[in-house]
C-alpha cells in the first residue's frame, strides 16, 4: 500500500516499475483542462469593473508596474469606451501588454498595490481590463505606432523573447534598422516555449509577436544562435549597435546520485515541447511525477502534468514557502490542480535502475522517499559566458541604460543582474535599452 | 412603525407617496398595481379635451443617462399627455376610486386657454369621484407648442387665469403643478395662489437634449431621423426641485401654500429631503418606471423606520429644514471648519490632494517624511468641503469646526469689506 503522504521506503522505490505513456487522458478532457486560466471580460464586466478604478494620484498601480503603465489612465479610456486609446495607453509602455495581461503575477505587482486592497480587499481586476483593451486591437492588427524618421543606423538585437523583441520594436519606432538573431524557430522565447499553455490560449504569443513585427524596420534571422551561427564580435563591428536578449538557456543541474537517470528531464525543456505540440495526448507523463523547485516554472510544470493525466505530483522545494519565488496565487492555483508542495526538502540521491523510481530528499529531520515515474528538474538555469562581459552570479552585469561592460552593448531580460524571469521586466530592460541605444546613437 | 398616514388638502391616503402623472398612472391596469404594491395615491396621466385623441410618436419616447453599470442616473422623455379618448379615462378613473376608496386619486388635466373648455370637462371629471385635480402647466414639450403645459407654466398671469377658471369649475381641490423652465419659482407659484390654488406640485420635466448619437452624428434619440427637446428627469434633478421647494416654503409670500415634492425621489432619504424642505407629501414617476412599483417598500419602510429613529411623526418632518435655508448673505462669515482626514480610514488614493492640489487651495499633502501621507494643511485649508465631496471611503474626511463658538457672528450684509454693510 502507499501511503497517502507519498512517502516511501528506499526498497519499494526501487522495485517498482516506472509507468510513463501518453493518453492519459481523452482529448476532450486535455482540451478543457488547457483552456484560457482566466475568462476575457464582456464589455459589461469591463465597464463595471473599470468603474471600480479610483483614479488615484501618482497611483500605486502604475508605481508597482515594472513598465510604468498609466493604469487609471487606461482604465478611464475603458470607461468611455475608447478602447484604441486604451491600447494605446498600455502598449506605448508596454508593447507585450497582450501577453502581460495574462501571465503577470499581477496578485504581487499592479493589483497588490491597488487601494481597493485596503478598502475592501478586492482590488481592481487590472490584468483582465489590461487584456480587455488590448485584445481586440491585437487581434484585428490595428497599428498604432509609426516609424520616426529613418537614422540610417542598423543595430542588432539577440534573443526572440520579450526583451528582444521589446528592444526591437521601440528601436524601430524611434527610426532605426533593427536585425532580430533568433536562435529558435519562431520568435517570443519564453512567450512561445516557456509559458504555462493555459495563459495563453490560441496562439497568442504568434500573434503577439505578428502585430509587433507589423509595425515594419525589422528583420528577422531564425536558427541563429549566439556563439554558433554569429559571434558577438562580428555583430560589434557590423552594426551601430547591440542588444542582447539570450535569456538563461541552460538549466541548472542538482549534482546529485542519480541524475542521468531516464525519467529525469528539464522542465523548460518539456514545456517548451508542450507547448509546440498540438495534439497534447500524445506527450508522455509519467503516473507519478516529481518536480524539484520553487518557482513559476515548477509550478506551471506541476500543475500542466496534472492537466496530462499523472495522478500524483508532488512539487517539492529545498527552503521555506517564504523563498519560493512562486506567487501565492501560483503556489495556491498549484494546490488547487491536486499538486502536493512539499517545503524544506532538498535532494540527495535519484533512486532507480535505468529509469528513475523515485527520488531521496534529506531533510533537517531527517530522509524520505518519493516515488516517481518522471522526476523534472526546475531550479533555474544559467548562461554560458559571454567573452569580454562583466558578469554577476552568472548574469550580465549592466546599468541604468541597460549597458553593459562591453562598449556599445546592451543587456536585458533573464540573462542580466536584475532579471527576475519576469515577461514584464523584460519588455522594460529592452524599452529601456532601445532609449539608451537611441541617445547614444544619435549623440555619437 | 410610525404611522405614515397622510393627510393632503384633506384627501387621506395610507402613506405619503403618490405616483406622479405620468406614463405608470395612464391605464386602470397600471393604478391597479400600484395599488396593490402599496402607493398611497396615483395623480392620474393628464387628460385633455374631448374628442380626437392626442398621437404619440411611435419612435422611442424615452431615453437615459447612465453610469457604467446602466443604473439609470437621469432620464428624458417626449410622451404627451394621454393618447386613449377621455370616456375610457372617465370609466376607469371612477372604477379605480371605488375598488380603492382608501387610496388618493387625483387627476391631471391640461385644457386650452379658454374658459368654456375648463367649464365644461372638469365638472364630467370631478363626477368620478376623484379626490382633486392637478392642473399640468409644467409639460416642456410637444403640448407647450399648442400653448399648454410649460407655455402656461411660464407666464404667470396664464397660470392665474385658468386657476381661477378651474377653481370656479371644481368643487374639489385644485393643485397647480409648476414647472421649473422658469427664472424663478416665486412668480409662478404666488400667481397660483392668487389664482386661488389649494396646493403647488413640483418640479415638472426640465428641457433636455440627452446627447448625440455618435454613429450618425444627430441628435439622439430620434424619430425618422429627426428628434425634438424632451422632459428631464429623475435622480440627477432632484436637487434643482428640492431648491424650487424650499424657495417656495421659505418666502412669506408664498410660504401658507401647501407643497406636494416632485423630482427624483427614488428612496426614502429623497422624501426626507422633500418633506424636510417643505412638502407635505412627495410624488413619484422616474424610480418606479426604472425599478418597478416594488420600490414603495423601501420607500413606506425607510421613511417609517428614520422617523422611529427619531423620534418624529410624518407631520413633525415637514418643513424641519426650512428654517435652515437662507440667502448667501446671512451666513456666518466668522465661522471656520477645516477638512481632517482619518488616518486609519485613508486608502491613500491620493485623489483629496490632487483635486485640492490643482483646482483649489494646495492644503492637502502628498508626502509625509518620504511616505506617501495625505494630511490637511489647516493653514491653507479653506473648508470648502470638496475634498469631503470626492473622497471614495465614507467619512474618512470630515470638517471639524475650529472657530470658537463664542465667537460673534458676521454676515456679509454687516461685513466692513461690503460697501452696502448694514451699518446700524
Amino acid at each position: 500500500m502507499r501511503r497517502t503522504d507519498g512517502r516511501e521506503t528506499v526498497t519499494a522505490v526501487t522495485t517498482q516499475i516506472p509507468d510513463v505513456r501518453d493518453h492519459r487522458l481523452s482529448k476532450d478532457e486535455i482540451e478543457a483542462n488547457f483552456a484560457d486560466l482566466h475568462a476575457p471580460l464582456s464589455r459589461s464586466e469591463a465597464l463595471i469593473e473599470a468603474d471600480r478604478c479610483y483614479f488615484c494620484f501618482d497611483a500605486p498601480c502604475t508605481q508597482a508596474c515594472p513598465t510604468d503603465i498609466d493604469i487609471p489612465g487606461f482604465i478611464q479610456k475603458i470607461r468611455s469606451d475608447n478602447i484604441r486609446g486604451s491600447a494605446q495607453t498600455i502598449l506605448r509602455e508596454n508593447i507585450m501588454g497582450g501577453m502581460c495581461a495574462r501571465v503577470c503575477p499581477t496578485e504581487v505587482l499592479c493589483e497588490e498595490a491597488c487601494v481597493r486592497n485596503t478598502h475592501e480587499e478586492k482590488p481592481v481586476e487590472i490584468g483582465l481590463l489590461q487584456r480587455y483593451a488590448t485584445d481586440p486591437i491585437i487581434e484585428a492588427g490595428t497599428q498604432l505606432f509609426t516609424r520616426a524618421t529613418s537614422s540610417n543606423k542598423r543595430v542588432a538585437v539577440v534573443g526572440g523573447g520579450p526583451a528582444g523583441l521589446s528592444c526591437a520594436h521601440r528601436l524601430t519606432a524611434l527610426g532605426h534598422e533593427v536585425v532580430v538573431f533568433n536562435r529558435d524557430d519562431k520568435l517570443g522565447g519564453l512567450n512561445e516555449y516557456g509559458i504555462a499553455a493555459y495563459k495563453t490560449v490560441n496562439d497568442f504569443a504568434q500573434t503577439e509577436v505578428d502585430y509587433i513585427l507589423a509595425i515594419g524596420g525589422i528583420e528577422v534571422r531564425n536558427h541563429c544562435a549566439l556563439g554558433e551561427d554569429v559571434s558577438l564580435e562580428d555583430l560589434r563591428s557590423e552594426y551601430d549597435a547591440v542588444f542582447l536578449g539570450i535569456g538563461l538557456s541552460k538549466a541548472n543541474d542538482l549534482n546529485i546520485e542519480g541524475e542521468d537517470k531516464e525519467g529525469v528531464l528539464n522542465a523548460i525543456e518539456y514545456i517548451a515541447e508542450l507547448r509546440q505540440t498540438e495534439d497534447k495526448t500524445t506527450l508522455p507523463i509519467g503516473k507519478t511525477v516529481v518536480v524539484i523547485g520553487g518557482g513559476m516554472t515548477a509550478i506551471d510544470m506541476a500543475v500542466q502534468s496534472r492537466l496530462l493525466g499523472a495522478e500524483q505530483v508532488h512539487m517539492v522545494y529545498r527552503r521555506g514557502p517564504e523563498k519560493m519565488t512562486a506567487s501565492a496565487f501560483e503556489q495556491a492555483l498549484a494546490q488547487t490542480s491536486g499538486v502536493t508542495i512539499h517545503h524544506r526538502a532538498p535532494p540527495s540521491r535519484i533512486l532507480g535502475d535505468e529509469f528513475v523510481t523515485g527520488v531521496e530528499f534529506k531533510t533537517d529531520t531527517g530522509e524520505f522517499v518519493l516515488y516517481a515515474d518522471m522526476v523534472f528538474k526546475a531550479i533555474g538555469q544559467h548562461t554560458d559566458g559571454i567573452e569580454g562581459l562583466t558578469l554577476e552570479n552568472g548574469r550580465i552585469v549592466v546599468d541604468d541604460g541597460q549597458m553593459t561592460s562591453l562598449e556599445g552593448v546592451w543587456a536585458g531580460g533573464d540573462c542580466v543582474v536584475g532579471g527576475d524571469d519576469l515577461t514584464v521586466s523584460a519588455v522594460q530592460h529592452g524599452k529601456l535599452a532601445a532609449i539608451d541605444i537611441d541617445r547614444r546613437l544619435r549623440e555619437g | 412603525m410610525a404611522d405614515l398616514t397622510s393627510t393632503f388638502l384633506g384627501i387621506t391616503s395610507p402613506n405619503p407617496f403618490w405616483l406622479a402623472s405620468a406614463p405608470p398612472t395612464d391605464k386602470a391596469y397600471n393604478v391597479n398595481r400600484a395599488f396593490e404594491a402599496g402607493w398611497g395615491g396615483a395623480v392620474w396621466k393628464t387628460l385633455g379635451e374631448e374628442g380626437p385623441p392626442i398621437v404619440n410618436v411611435s419612435g422611442p419616447r424615452y431615453s437615459a443617462i447612465h453610469s457604467n453599470d446602466r443604473r439609470v442616473i437621469g432620464f428624458n422623455n417626449i410622451e404627451l399627455i394621454t393618447d386613449r379618448p377621455l370616456e375610457t379615462n372617465l370609466k376607469e378613473i371612477r372604477q379605480i376610486k371605488r375598488d380603492w376608496p382608501d387610496r388618493a386619486v387625483v387627476v391631471s388635466v391640461m385644457l386650452p386657454m379658454n374658459e368654456a373648455s375648463w367649464a365644461k370637462h372638469l365638472p364630467m371629471i370631478e363626477d368620478t369621484g376623484a379626490d382633486a385635480f392637478e392642473l399640468n402647466f409644467g409639460c416642456p414639450h410637444g403640448m407647450s407648442e399648442r400653448g399648454m403645459g410649460a407655455a402656461v407654466g411660464q407666464v404667470p398671469e396664464y397660470i392665474q387665469m385658468a386657476t381661477e377658471w378651474a377653481k370656479s369649475a371644481a368643487s374639489i381641490p385644485v393643485i397647480v403643478k409648476l414647472t421649473p423652465n422658469v427664472a424663478s419659482i416665486l412668480p409662478p407659484a404666488r400667481a397660483a395662489m392668487e389664482g386661488g390654488a389649494d396646493a403647488v406640485s413640483l418640479i415638472n420635466t426640465i428641457n433636455s437634449i440627452m446627447r448625440v448619437n455618435y454613429d450618425t452624428l444627430t441628435m439622439y434619440p430620434t424619430t425618422d431621423g429627426m428628434g425634438t427637446h424632451g422632459g428631464y428627469c429623475g435622480e440627477a434633478v432632484k436637487p434643482i426641485a428640492l431648491n424650487m421647494v424650499a424657495e417656495i416654503a421659505r418666502t412669506r409670500e408664498t410660504s401658507s401654500i401647501p407643497i406636494s415634492g416632485i423630482g427624483g425621489v427614488t428612496d426614502w432619504r429623497d422624501a426626507v429631503d422633500f418633506l424636510a424642505l417643505g412638502a407635505s407629501n412627495v410624488q413619484v414617476c422616474t424610480a418606479a418606471m426604472v425599478y418597478g412599483f416594488k420600490i414603495i417598500d423601501d420607500l413606506v419602510d425607510g421613511l417609517s423606520t428614520f422617523l422611529d429613529d427619531k423620534g418624529l411623526e410624518l407631520k413633525d418632518l415637514v418643513g424641519h429644514a426650512v428654517p435652515s435655508v437662507t440667502d448667501w448673505q446671512h451666513l456666518n462669515l466668522n465661522y471656520v471648519e477645516k477638512a481632517v482626514i482619518d488616518q486609519d480610514l485613508c486608502i491613500k488614493c491620493g485623489r483629496c490632494h490632487i483635486v485640492c492640489e490643482e483646482t483649489s487651495h494646495q492644503a492637502i499633502t502628498h508626502t509625509v517624511d518620504g511616505e506617501r501621507h495625505f494630511e490637511v494643511i489647516d493653514d491653507e485649508c479653506v473648508g470648502c468641503n470638496l475634498c469631503v465631496s470626492i473622497c471614495p471611503v465614507d467619512s474618512c474626511i470630515t470638517m471639524k469646526q475650529t472657530s470658537d463658538d463664542t465667537a460673534e457672528k458676521l454676515a456679509w450684509t454687516a461685513h466692513p469689506n461690503n460697501p452696502m454693510r448694514n451699518t446700524d
